[in-house]
């Protein structure tokens, strides 16, 4: 049974938990404190899987050198696409807005 | 000695272990991060993972006695990965004012995080498992460890990859938005939170509440963005290769 969809399934549950609030936005305030009380503790949540490097480390020796210099490489593209882009399409909103609005009269 | 000794072999008898083990290196670990006035380099994870791993090596004890205990903490990724719905729903009426900008930075700068992240290491002829692995880094890590399972990749590794990828954004982001002379708030939080996550998102709010809840949203969205985008896009550059 399924859709056999190549998102995971937690994510698929998220845009559904999201769809809902956006229905009912009342719903909210009861669901709040649950789970943010859940995401206070995210980090704890990641310790069992991290301690799966152990059973991992065998599979990837070797492959740490490359592994660091395509995280370092990847995050600063990253960081610096990110923002150049988000702040050229602002400023093109900016001036949009500005030229849209008649001002001065 | 023969007391605890007894005691210890009551404890890796039961899943207890692994459950009292995850809790205890967490505390110690959250008490160190906070002595280190909350640097990312203190990360609690790693030192907690770290913890766990040394003890487990010392004892000899195998990682899959070590999960009996401690897939009862893992089971909770899932509900919590759920539960991000709501700080992202708290940050809708931002996304609304900016939704074309934010989009428009949010695909770039994702589809630049894989794209670069998997070129490189196929650059460096690494393993199949391991570009997989590495491709959602910049993702939330329950998406992520969840993408990377999903299409074959090992969790576990994408789970450190993921941290590192957030202590490595998190020190250094500051430098690369300086030298791009980035100086707006909203914008350097963002773009934060798109490349680095939750511990990205954590060092922005250090700096200001305006940049945090920017950094939120981009770690939300990037999450989402990550985990449609990755099992279509990888699948394509994993053939191109072969």
């Amino acid at each position: 049974m399924g859709l056999h969809l190549p998102v995971p399934g937690p994510v698929i549950g998220l845009l559904l938990l999201f769809g809902f609030l956006l229905m009912r936005p009342s719903a909210v305030d009861s669901i709040e404190p649950t789970a943010l009380e859940l995401l206070r503790h995210l980090s704890l949540l990641f310790v069992p899987a991290g301690v799966g490097i152990m059973a991992a480390a065998g599979k990837v020796r070797g492959e740490g050198f490359a592994i660091a210099v395509a995280l370092v490489v990847s995050t600063t593209l990253a960081i610096a696409v990110t923002a150049l882009v988000t702040r050229a399409l602002m400023r093109r909103q900016m001036r949009r807005s500005r030229v849209n609005t008649p001002s001065g009269l | 000695m023969t007391q605890l000794g007894a005691l210890w072999v009551y404890l890796a008898a039961t899943p207890l272990l692994g459950l009292t083990m995850t809790l205890f290196a967490y505390l110690i670990a959250q008490g160190i991060y906070a002595r280190a006035r909350f640097n990312p380099l203190a990360n609690p994870v790693l030192i907690a993972v770290a913890l766990v791993v040394a003890v487990l090596s010392m004892t000899h004890t195998p990682y899959q006695t070590y999960f009996q205990g401690a897939q009862f903490v893992h089971f909770l990724l899932g509900p919590a990965t759920v539960a991000l719905a709501l700080p992202l729903y708290r940050q809708l009426p931002k996304l609304r004012r900016a939704a074309v900008p934010l989009a428009g930075g949010l695909i770039a700068g994702s589809l630049t995080a894989i794209v670069s992240a998997t070129a490189v290491a196929m650059l460096f002829g690494v393993s199949r498992v391991t570009v997989i692995s590495l491709a959602p880094k910049s993702a939330t890590t329950p998406i992520a460890m969840a993408i990377a399972e999903r299409l074959g990749g090992l969790p576990s590794l994408t789970a450190v990859l993921v941290i590192c990828t957030g202590v490595f954004g998190a020190v250094s982001a500051r430098t690369i938005l300086n030298v791009l002379r980035i100086e707006e708030p909203d914008v350097r939080g963002f773009a934060l939170g798109v490349a680095s996550h939750g511990i990205g998102t954590a060092r922005a709010f250090q700096v200001s509440d305006e940049m945090g809840a920017f950094a939120g949203l981009g770690m939300g969205l990037n999450g989402l963005f990550t985990a449609f985008v990755v099992p279509v896009l990888l699948p394509m550059v994993l053939r191109w290769i072969n």
